[in-house]
């Protein structure tokens, strides 16, 4: 009953382009932890409003939940795991949240980097303003967000730094 | 000396991992198994009539649907009940699959076994479930009314419970002043980012259950789960290595799920997961804080308490897996840093048709916390005397302690308050937040505002038994490795242990590693709540480490030809007090405490047993003497120990929105010893918003058919950035005498006294009384309405 017709998907994931055999409706967040086992990225509502599933797609923060796989081919995709290479020097966000406090569970911080790469990548000195702008779509139970703000912060003061 | 690590701000160890994505979540595991998906009660009270599986089982995947009826052996039993107590004289627990009733919107009836869950739910689609709805039972209102959630519990109530020290009827007698209030706060709930989740694998060659489980309290998990599938504790392993946040909710166990992903991958062979997804978070976990609470005060002139009577009702929900642990808190935890001659506090605790209610951070200690700190604002206003100088006149004072409350504690042990300095607790957030300088703030309010000001304090039980255990072993390597049971779901245990064994023993911190929350390292565990984890495990791993170090010196002793006593371990060495050139690597003593019949490396040869060393007329391992540079530590305290603290909050409120904007939020803890700053602080900020949750954004909306209405993250007003201000910390450092750390909990302190203390600044900027919480702008606005009546 109901054989479900699968798709040849190429996905692009940090610079790295991976095929795919899935049906339609496959979530990319399902994609990218499932058939790509990116397991960073997180699931934490599946309905477009906690943020932890956000990864880049052509730069620009997006809900990966909300997203069929299908629907990205082809385009630039990056995840929490392209932030960084292997066991390599940190991006300046990672980096950021590390030193400031910024993650306790960790559940919703891959969503928090990515959104604060998308920023800071764009803007290397936003306003408290922009900060806001920024992360408040993403939801956190454990931190506050005081030392979130902090982190996104001091990940900006690090790429203007690195600069000079 | 090795450079200390205790007391610093040191960056977590966990962090690395997570921030890369390398994280390891139940969900994260393999994915090759098989997925368990749910069907879930659409009534909050209903017999089921007939289930209709037979189309399900036909969808492509499926491997199996079960029923209650489908259920093997003692699967077919109600959930346990964790916690007994005297009171709970109608216990009630659910089943794993409903068995001819529902008494919940969200309660398990029926199970799918399926290749993955999108299989899963197409199939549950094709299941038929006919009810015969009842009327719901939803509300305390409700509650005391006649219809019943579980028909042999008469009034619905599980447990009614009274504790009293002095005489309360006869001070209240007395009184000069008496007055009386009804506070009630609504429903909230944990929702932690991760749902719950379970991940089983039936290893048929080994023959190990190995079980990944998103829960505070994998020991336990794995006790109940061999107990239920009736298999040897040995057969079972469970480990939680990330945890995406808990808040309580993920220390009940076992879940229906929890049992059924086990059962499954035996029966299967089969890896198999569960995982919640955000509905069922809202509807099939755990909930908490809806009480009602009728006060009556007895006072002097002064303002000094007399006589206090609490009378309060608890919604329990549909079951009580918990047992009592909630009300009972909030019963003892009530007076706080007071003093109460005479006190009485009944609860009735009743069922409804709604989820269960288990504790979530605070656990019932923000309904206790606002039902004192209100009375005294009370008293205060009564009688026109400065609401800080009203808590200077009725605080335990420092000379005081121990202080003994006269009542049984949540651990069934005396409530003997072990040390604290409540009064120079509210100076300091007084000095904050400029107490004095508010009445000329206020007459700065913008025009369209009122300007409020509050200030509540509160006292918490933490680090309660029975035990936790801490095991710490030196590898020849060089590397320390730690192992405590409870687990972590975002409390930084990894590092605050590893700060704790590396000064006590005497090594780099970057040296120690630590694994939490994993039976196969460690069996024994009572779990991670109730601000417990830091002072139980912490003092458990410093003990573990101190006979470690005893036998690193003894070994080093004969080794070095050395007296013991004149022997100290600095950068992990070994070496004769101030001379470090006549020491030994503690990598090398760890090569000596193994007596080898086989070498495999340089290091190794030296342990050998033809290399020499020792009276060959003794045995290489004496008797009493164990190989290895290892050792467990244990940590059982007689009782609980007391934190405290004191928070102050300065408010506008709008007059046209009725929206309550935090202007600043003051903090002055006492954990007792700080062991990493850093940490403790961000325990009080996500306490804190937590708080501010609770207090201005988010109820379970239930209508009166039991249908909770804001099931998703659109409609439940979890805050975001937007709605968290910036909290200003300040410490106190009072040593617990109870253990040898002299810390105490830090983990659920930052949420306690919020609402207290944003209904106070309330209060204080509209004039009127604010006797519930949350304090929705809609709510606030009909409270002015209802008080401008009363006032015209
Ligand atoms: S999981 Fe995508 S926004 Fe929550
Ligand atoms: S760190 Fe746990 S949800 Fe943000």
């Amino acid at each position: 009953m109901n054989t479900e017709e699968s798709y040849e998907i190429r996905l692009k994931v940090n610079g790295k382009t991976q095929q795919i055999t899935a049906p339609a409706r496959r979530l990319l967040s399902d994609a990218l932890r499932g058939e790509l086992g990116l397991t960073g990225t997180h699931v934490g509502c599946e309905h477009g409003v906690c943020g932890c599933c956000t990864v880049l797609v052509d730069g620009a923060p997006v809900r990966s939940c909300l997203t069929f796989a299908v629907a990205v081919q082809d385009r630039e995709i990056r995840t929490v795991e392209g932030l960084a290479a292997d066991g390599g020097e940190l991006h300046p966000v990672q980096e950021a949240f590390k030193e400031c406090h910024g993650l306790q569970c960790g559940f919703c911080t891959p969503g928090f980097l990515m959104t604060a790469c998308a920023l800071i990548e764009q803007n290397d000195d936003p306003t408290e303003e922009e900060i806001t702008e920024a992360i408040a779509g993403n939801l956190c139970r454990c931190t506050g967000y005081q030392n979130i703000r902090a982190a996104v912060r001091y990940a900006a003061e690090i790429v203007r730094s690195d600069k000079t | 000396m090795t450079t200390q690590s205790f007391g610093k701000a040191i960056r977590r160890t966990e962090d690395d991992r997570l921030i890369r994505g390398h994280g390891s979540f139940t969900d994260d595991a393999g994915s090759a198994g098989l997925s368990l998906t749910m069907i879930r009660s659409p009534y909050a009270n209903a017999r089921i009539l007939s289930i209709d599986v037979s189309e399900a089982w036909d969808v492509e995947g499926v491997q199996a649907v079960l029923t209650y009826n489908d259920l093997p052996g003692r699967l077919v039993e109600p959930l346990p009940l964790l916690i007994p107590h005297p009171s709970l004289v109608a216990p009630r627990t659910q089943y794993i699959l409903a068995k001819e009733h529902v008494r919940y919107v969200g309660e398990a009836v029926v199970a799918i076994f399926a290749t993955d869950r999108y299989v899963g739910e197409d199939a549950a689609e094709r299941v038929i479930v006919e009810y015969e709805p009842r009327e719901a039972v939803v509300g305390i209102d409700a509650a005391l009314g006649p219809n019943l959630v579980h028909d042999d519990v008469p009034g619905n109530v599980a447990a009614d419970h009274v504790e009293h020290v002095g005489n309360v009827d006869q001070a209240l007698v007395g009184a000069p002043h008496v007055l009386e209030l009804d506070l009630d706060m609504e429903r909230s709930m944990g929702s932690s980012l991760e749902g719950r989740a379970s991940h089983a694998t039936w290893d048929r060659h080994s023959r190990k259950l190995r079980i990944q489980n998103a829960t505070q309290t994998p020991t336990s998990v794995r006790f109940a789960v061999a107990n239920i599938l009736e298999i040897p504790d040995e057969q079972v392993e469970v480990f939680a290595i990330d945890v995406g946040g808990g808040f309580g909710t993920k220390v009940i166990h076992p879940w229906p799920e929890d049992i059924l992903t086990a059962w499954g991958a035996i029966e299967y062979e089969r890896p198999v997961k569960f995982t919640e997804d955000r509905v069922e978070h809202f509807i099939s976990s755990s909930h908490e804080r809806a009480q009602r609470h009728q006060i009556k005060v007895g006072f002097d002139d002064e303002g000094r308490i007399l006589g206090l009577d609490v009378d309060f009702v608890h919604d329990n929900g549909a079951y009580t897996p918990y047992g009592m642990i909630a009300p009972l808190i909030t019963a003892t935890q009530l007076p706080g840093p007071y003093k109460l001659p005479n006190y009485r506090v009944r609860f009735r605790s009743v069922y409804t048709n709604t989820v269960q209610v288990t504790p979530y951070r605070g656990a019932a200690r923000p309904h206790a916390v606002f039902s004192m700190e209100r009375t005294i604002d009370r008293i205060a206003a009564f009688l026109d005397i400065d609401r800080a100088e009203l808590r200077r006149r009725n605080f335990i004072q420092p000379d005081e302690f121990p202080y003994d409350l006269g009542m049984i504690f949540q651990d069934g042990r005396p409530a003997i308050y072990d040390s604290g300095n409540y009064p120079e607790l509210l100076e300091k957030v007084l000095a904050m937040i400029d107490w004095d300088g508010f009445p000329e703030r206020r007459s700065q309010t913008p025009s369209g505002r009122r300007r409020g000001i509050g200030v509540a304090c509160y006292v918490e039980g933490t680090g309660l038994g029975p035990y936790e255990g801490g095991h710490v072993r030196v590898e020849t390597g060089g590397k320390v490795q730690v192992s405590t049971g409870l687990a972590s779901s975002g409390q930084g245990h990894h590092t605050v242990f590893a700060q704790i064994v590396a000064d006590e023993l005497g090594v780099p911190f970057e040296d120690v590693e630590v694994v939490t929350g994993d039976t196969r390292r460690f069996q024994y565990a009572v779990g991670t709540f109730a601000s417990r984890a830091a002072v139980m495990s912490g003092n458990a791993v410093a003990e573990a480490a101190r006979l470690v170090k005893e036998k690193a010196i003894q070994i080093a002793a004969e080794a070095l030809e050395a007296n013991p006593d004149d022997l100290e371990i600095v950068d992990a060495q070994v070496q004769v007090k101030g001379t470090p050139a006549r020491g030994i690597p503690l990598a090398q003593v760890a090569v000596l405490a193994n007596p080898l019949r086989y070498s495999f490396s340089e290091a190794a040869r030296a342990a050998t047993q033809f290399a020499g060393a020792g009276d060959l007329d003794e045995p290489p391992i004496k008797p009493g003497e164990d190989p290895g540079l290892e050792a467990a530590g244990w940590y059982s305290p007689v009782r609980s120990t007391f934190a405290s603290g004191a928070h102050a909050v300065e408010v506008e409120v709008d007059t046209a929105t009725s929206e309550v904007e935090i202007l600043r939020y003051c903090v002055v803890h006492d954990c007792g010893r700080l062991i990493n700053p850093l940490i403790v602080e961000g325990q009080i900020h996500g306490g804190v918003a937590q708080g501010i949750a609770g207090a201005l954004y988010e109820k379970m909306a239930y209508d009166e058919d039991g249908n909770l209405q804001n099931a998703s993250f659109m409609d439940f007003l979890m805050p975001y950035c937007t709605e968290i201000p910036e909290v200003e910390i300040d410490h106190l450092e009072t040593p617990s005498p109870l253990n040898p750390l002299g810390i105490k909990g830090a983990g659920e302190a930052g949420v306690i006294p919020v609402s207290a203390v944003i209904a106070a600044a309330v209060e204080d900027a509209e004039g009127f009384q604010i006797n519930h919480m949350p304090l929705f702008p809609s709510e606030l606005h009909e409270m002015r309405l209802m008080n401008a009546e009363v006032s015209e």
